[in-house]
């Protein structure tokens, strides 16, 4: 397993920690900043990144590891939104941060849709409505607010494990 | 004959003068003569001390100033470290008092074992209402036990490990808790709501509920131990052409701010599925 693989699980079990212990606590009406959503997005927008994939299932079963929702629904969350920054990076690479400010938007609904949905199919409905202005749109204003730093913070990190190659 | 008698007198003239100049001082009869002896003296003197003690500051200065730097940087490390047992001191406090107020309720219901735990994480999707403990298997928690406060029932054990446990909140939006009204005895359903509110539903249209009822476990289902407080009745809203009222209540647990709750572990949930109808396929 290669390196950049590797070095998912120690960053998504820091991530898990920090996420749990200390942003759950802090929620913006009832939505909560998605930190696993971040670091994934701003790592598969990163040009040189080829393990976007491997991230995104260390996320989920990190993710359901520690959380009570339905098996799989973070995993299939989170693979769509990784799905869906590597096709802006293709489409927009051009506009990094614009690309990142999109997949935190698209990202942060899917997560959520897949997430009420999976709870509706194991026998516990939320209504959508009340959960969009309760949670989603909250969510979606917390990540959106801190895609930028953590886009840098990623691209620090990727840059040093895929090193530019030197020009001869 | 003559020197010594004139030796005499002039000692009792001198001795005379004397007393007299006493007298006159004691009385106050010489003091503009003094003051305009004295004053010019005073000043002289004053302005030679001052002089002095500028001098003196001078030559000490630069001592002094290192070692009040010394000082003030050792009153900020003592200050320092005085603010940090200062929070200490109050974050103990604060936990001795709930854990004193735990103590309580353990005493007040001595029918129960109880496992006390700290909660140190919540469950990070935001639409489930989950928080997790520092006890787990190892402490003898089991799925399903009850979780309270001192002010009443919080949840219940839904998965644990070795060293940790998850615990659904009755704010839950899947969270259902079989209830009595008192003091109607009449029986209801408690939901959790994504906004963590609660609401009690199933009460029937001819019960007699008034905000102020408390509501407690029935221990119905089998899922809780009866009479756990659970909170009061806030308001009823009840229509002509609905089979059940409903009405939402108010806990007294801050679901926000919980940091140590207790786990009844001598109590096992009854899994009554079995004993449900299973409609058969035609």
């Amino acid at each position: 397993m290669p390196m950049a693989t590797l070095i998912s699980i120690p960053v998504f079990a820091l991530l898990m920690i920090l996420q749990s212990s200390l942003f759950s606590r802090i929620p913006l009406l009832y939505g909560t900043l998605d930190l696993f959503l971040l670091v994934l997005a701003a790592w598969a927008l990163q040009k040189r990144v080829q393990t976007a994939w491997q991230w995104s299932i260390v996320a989920g079963l990190i993710f359901n590891f520690v959380s009570a929702l339905p098996l799989g629904a973070p995993l299939i969350g989170y693979g769509l939104s990784t799905g869906i920054a590597l096709a802006l990076r293709r489409q927009v690479w051009q506009y990094p941060l614009l690309a990142m400010f999109a997949a935190v938007f698209f990202g942060t609904l899917i997560t959520h849709a897949v997430s009420l949905t999976a709870l509706r199919l194991v026998g516990h409905p939320i209504p959508v409505l009340e959960a969009n202005m309760a949670s989603t749109l909250p969510s979606l204003l917390l990540n959106l607010m801190l895609a930028a730093p953590a886009y840098a913070l990623i691209g620090d990190l990727a840059a040093r494990l895929y090193p530019e190659p030197l020009e001869s | 004959m003559n020197t010594t008698t004139s030796r005499s007198l002039q000692t009792i003239v001198f001795v005379f003068i004397a007393v007299g100049l006493i007298a006159l001082a004691l009385g106050g009869y010489l003091a503009p003569l003094s003051r305009i002896v004295l004053n010019p003296i005073i000043a002289a003197q004053t302005w030679i001390s001052q002089r002095y003690q500028a001098v003196q500051e001078l030559v000490n200065a630069p001592q002094d100033t290192a070692r009040l730097r010394q000082e003030i940087l050792q009153l900020r490390d003592e200050n320092s470290q005085l603010q940090a047992q200062i929070i200490e001191l109050r974050q103990q406090l604060a936990e001795t008092s709930v854990l004193s107020a735990l103590v309580d309720f353990a005493r007040a219901n001595p029918e129960n074992r109880y496992q006390a735990a700290a909660v140190i994480a919540r469950d990070p999707s935001p639409f489930l209402n989950y928080v997790i403990i520092n006890r787990g298997s190892d402490n003898g928690l089991r799925r399903g036990m009850p979780v309270v406060t001192q002010q009443g029932l919080i949840g219940r054990v839904d998965a644990v490990t070795a060293g940790a446990a998850r615990v659904m909140l009755i704010t839950d939006p899947a969270s259902s808790v079989n209830v009595r009204l008192e003091p109607g005895r009449d029986a209801a359903v408690l939901h959790g709501q994504i906004t963590g509110d609660l609401s009690l539903e199933m009460i029937p249209q001819d019960a007699d509920v008034q905000a102020g009822d408390l509501v407690l476990t029935s221990g119905l289902g089998g899922g809780y131990p009866q009479n756990i407080l659970i909170g009061q009745v806030t308001g009823v809203r009840s229509r002509e052409q609905d089979i059940f009222k409903s009405a939402s209540i108010q806990t007294m647990v801050d679901f926000d701010q919980i940091e140590i709750v207790l786990v009844i572990t001598n109590f096992r949930p009854i899994d009554i599925l079995p004993l449900l109808p299973v409609e058969e396929a035609p």
